[in-house]
């Protein structure tokens, strides 16, 4: 084996690679060659590394230094000063790996030394492309394992034993749903690895088949083996090529080595996957709806029961699990389900990924023991809000969550407590809002996207929705009146209490959550007319002040000519006026506001 | 108007995909993708051509190709602009890149501009909330838009055409 002096790691996931990371290895494969070194020093594309926050990412082992924002035009110095010379290149560190003087490593930066990757441990650490790499991690150890030393009854006995719960938003306990699959005797069995991963403002899933694609084919076929199916369907979004691609590379490479299709290992048992692409519907996540649309059907859910696993693909047992759910199981079989049961809470066990957005300095990718406080995630992992600006909200649980407020930080994070707040874990979406962000606006966002994806089978969640949403709409153009809020929760408990599947039940948890903790905010809205954030534009009125010099450039951009010099007179001797704004006609585009120059400052937005 | 090609060379790449996956249980979804890609849309000729390889009725392709985001019944423009409306981007002020985005294209959303180059969707998370508010123009990924960068942008698929 070539011995190589130094690894250089770059982020091949989806944010570093619209921050061109691959145009950065190629000037780095470039410039060691130039440098002569291009021996010694091997290139790695990894998957995601987290912190998108800080990309294009480039860490240098075996010390582990952390460069962030890297450039194309950066490379050629750290090639010379770092990697040729031996110099670290401070100023083109991640701003917390260095203190002081020292360097910290990747691993010691606050951001990383909090979590604790199980699902995510190989992601930004090995090349996803490469199935050697991944062997060198354990990687299929945990299939030798089951193949060689385990029945199919003590494959789901581990499984049981760790608590694992699914972490596709439901969290159902894994074990229990694989006894239930194993226990259907039938001529064809499916397994499905539910990668749709529809939550906006999620992309865990995605990471994880980028960074480590070969975790979900390993763990797949165990459930395979544990259920006595022998055939996989991966679902997966058309939207996420990269993860496609590595997929069906990684299936490939599994094949010619023999752990995947006939006979895997020499043993009687085989085991084959196929790809299939989601179309762009956001229902199709939710698994009988998921199962029509392999079918080729329209993906509209169906009633429950026959659950899945008894009545699935085709009418055949099926197994249905999260790309995250399956992440874990590999570590779970090699490591056993006890050691995965002692971490995390009393009924959520193992750790959760989380994808942190929104107003948070470090946007990324977490992975936290379960039993972690909001407080730990938000301000210690993620950094805080940036800007000074105070907190507002978290939403978690995406459309089907809703939005938890300050009193709500120190809550430990799990299943059952998110729930009992009022929001819910879903799949890991954690969006971070700040004083600037207007709650009844967003509560009216969420039922814009549940509006759509409605698949329109039931009534419940077909019109109420659409109702919601148009009450929602009064409300932000200011026309909505105190008894528009009694409606919406009405309406809302309705719609939860009678919808056909959980797409329409949850629907109108974001407008439920709002409501109960932002009352004030929508009591704004109807009473005053008034959007405190100023982000609904039907709401805003712009004044032109006293400080007005009359240079007319607000009148000049007013695309409705509704501005004019009817106020107050500056200077006799020119005539010059003030200007006034016509509020009957103004659309509230805020030209106006951009145009008043800069010293002067006249027009305000209230 | 993006223009519609409907070629017989066309209709053979779809041909030669469909005998080659031909089982009971391949399903419609892989076709449609394949047509999707092939004519850029599925217009009703196409459908129909598929009902008769595939024999499924017209009404059920119909249902489906209607049903799902990703398929089009009509051509869209050379670029496809998808802005992000996911969470991460619109509380970071993706709605005002999209109104930047009408504003210079003068087309509302799902509209292609009168010469045919560019589509415009209002999209769902692309999976890049790190670098929220996002776009995508046909696969090339923006991040951390602010409005004034959108003509810029633009103007990079402009100058591209007349080259
Ligand atoms: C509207 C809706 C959307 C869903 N979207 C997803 C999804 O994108 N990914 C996912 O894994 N599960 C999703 N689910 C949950 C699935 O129905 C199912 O519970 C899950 O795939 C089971 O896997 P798990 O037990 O490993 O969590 C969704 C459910 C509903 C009701
Ligand atoms: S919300 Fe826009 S990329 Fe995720």
């Amino acid at each position: 084996m070539q011995y190589y002096r130094a690894h250089v790691l770059i982020c091949g996931g989806t944010g570093c690679t619209s921050g061109k990371s691959l145009e950065i290895k190629a000037e780095l494969e470039k410039q060691l060659v130039t440098y002569g070194i291009e021996n010694e020093v091997k290139v790695v594309m990894t998957g995601c590394f987290g912190l998108c926050e800080a990309g294009p990412i480039m860490v240098v082992y075996p010390e582990g230094t952390f460069y962030a924002h890297v450039q194309v035009k950066d490379v050629k110095k750290i090639v010379e000063e770092h990697l040729f010379k031996g110099r670290i290149v401070k100023e083109k560190l991640y701003y917390e790996a260095l203190d002081e003087d020292k360097v910290i490593s990747v691993n010691e930066v606050e951001f990383y030394a909090k979590q604790k990757r199980i699902a995510l441990s190989n992601c930004g650490v090995i090349d996803p492309e490469n199935i050697d790499e991944y062997l060198a991690k354990d990687g299929y150890q945990a299939l030798i394992k089951v193949l060689t030393d385990m029945k199919p009854r003590e494959v789901i006995e581990e499984i049981k034993k760790s608590g694992l719960r699914g972490r596709g938003g439901a969290g159902f306990p894994t074990g229990l749903k694989w006894e239930f699959a194993s226990n259907y005797e039938d001529d064809m069995k499916y397994v499905c690895c539910n990668a749709d991963e529809g939550d906006p403002g999620a992309f865990m899933d995605r990471s994880i088949l980028e960074g480590t694609p070969h975790s979900v084919i390993e763990a797949m076929t165990i459930a395979g083996y544990a259920t006595g199916s022998k055939k996989g369907y991966i679902y997966i979004r058309a939207e996420y090529p990269i993860a496609v691609k590595r997929l069906e590379i990684a299936i490939k490479q599994a094949k010619d080595y023999g752990l995947l299709g006939n006979n895997i290992l020499d043993t009687k048992f085989s085991f084959d996957i196929e790809i299939r692409l989601g179309a762009g519907a956001f229902v199709c996540g939710e698994e009988t709806a998921l199962i029509e649309s392999i079918e080729g059907k329209r993906g509209m859910p169906r009633t429950k029961p026959p659950f899945p696993a008894e009545k699935g693909i085709w009418g055949k047992p099926t197994l249905i699990n999260n790309v995250e759910t399956f992440a874990n199981i590999p570590a779970i079989i090699l490591k056993g389900g006890e050691w995965f049961g002692s971490i995390g809470t009393e009924k959520s066990k193992g750790t959760k990924v989380f994808a942190l957005g929104g107003k948070i300095k470090n946007t990324g990718l977490v992975e936290i023991p379960m039993g972690t406080t909001l407080r730990e995630v938000i301000y210690g992992i993620g950094g805080g809000i940036p800007d000074n600006k105070k907190f507002k909200a978290v939403q978690t649980g995406g459309p089907s969550g809703g939005c938890l407020t300050a009193e709500h930080l120190d809550t430990p994070i799990d299943y059952d407590n998110l729930v009992s707040i009022g929001s819910m874990m879903g799949s890991g979406g954690m969006i971070v809002m700040d004083e600037d962000t207007c709650m009844v606006d967003i509560a009216r966002f969420f039922l814009d996207f549940t509006c759509e994806e409605s698949c329109g089978k039931c009534t419940p969640c077909r019109e109420g929705t659409k109702r919601l949403k148009e009450i929602l709409d009064k409300i932000v153009a200011g026309n909505g009146t105190i008894e528009d809020l009694d409606r919406l929760e009405n309406l809302a408990g309705y719609i939860k209490d009678n919808a056909l599947c959980n797409l329409g039940q949850t629907a109108p948890n974001p407008v439920i959550s709002t409501l109960k903790f932002f009352r004030d905010e929508y009591m704004a809205h109807v009473v005053d007319k008034k959007c405190p954030t100023s982000v609904c534009k039907d709401l805003l009125q712009y004044t032109i002040t006293d400080k007005c010099i009359g240079c007319g450039s607000c009148a000049k951009v007013c695309p409705q000519g509704c501005i004019e010099p009817l106020g107050k007179e500056i200077n006799s001797k020119t005539k010059r006026r003030q200007y006034v704004i016509d509020q009957n006609k103004c659309i509230k585009c805020g030209a106006c506001l951009e145009a008043c120059p800069p010293k002067v400052k006249a027009i305000i937005r209230k | 108007m993006a223009n519609l090609e409907l070629t017989a060379e066309k209709y053979a790449l779809l041909k030669t995909f469909i005998d080659e996956n031909r089982s009971e249980t391949s399903g419609l979804m892989p076709v449609l993708h394949k047509a999707q890609d092939i004519f850029g849309c599925i217009p009703i000729e196409v459908q129909k051509f598929i009902s008769k390889e595939l024999n499924v009725s017209v009404s059920e392709i119909y249902g489906v190709v209607t049903f799902y985001s990703r398929f089009s019944t009509e051509p869209v423009g050379d670029h496809l602009i998808g802005v992000c409306l996911g969470t991460a981007c619109y509380v970071k002020g993706a709605q005002k890149i999209l109104d930047e985005l009408q504003s210079a294209l003068k087309i509302k959303p799902e509209e292609t501009t009168a010469d045919g180059k560019f589509t415009l969707t209002a999209t769902r998370c692309l999976g890049a909330c790190g670098l929220a508010p996002v776009m995508m123009i046909d696969d090339e990924v923006y991040g951390r838009l602010t409005p004034d960068m959108v003509p810029d942008i633009l103007s990079k698929y402009d100058k591209e055409e007349t080259k």
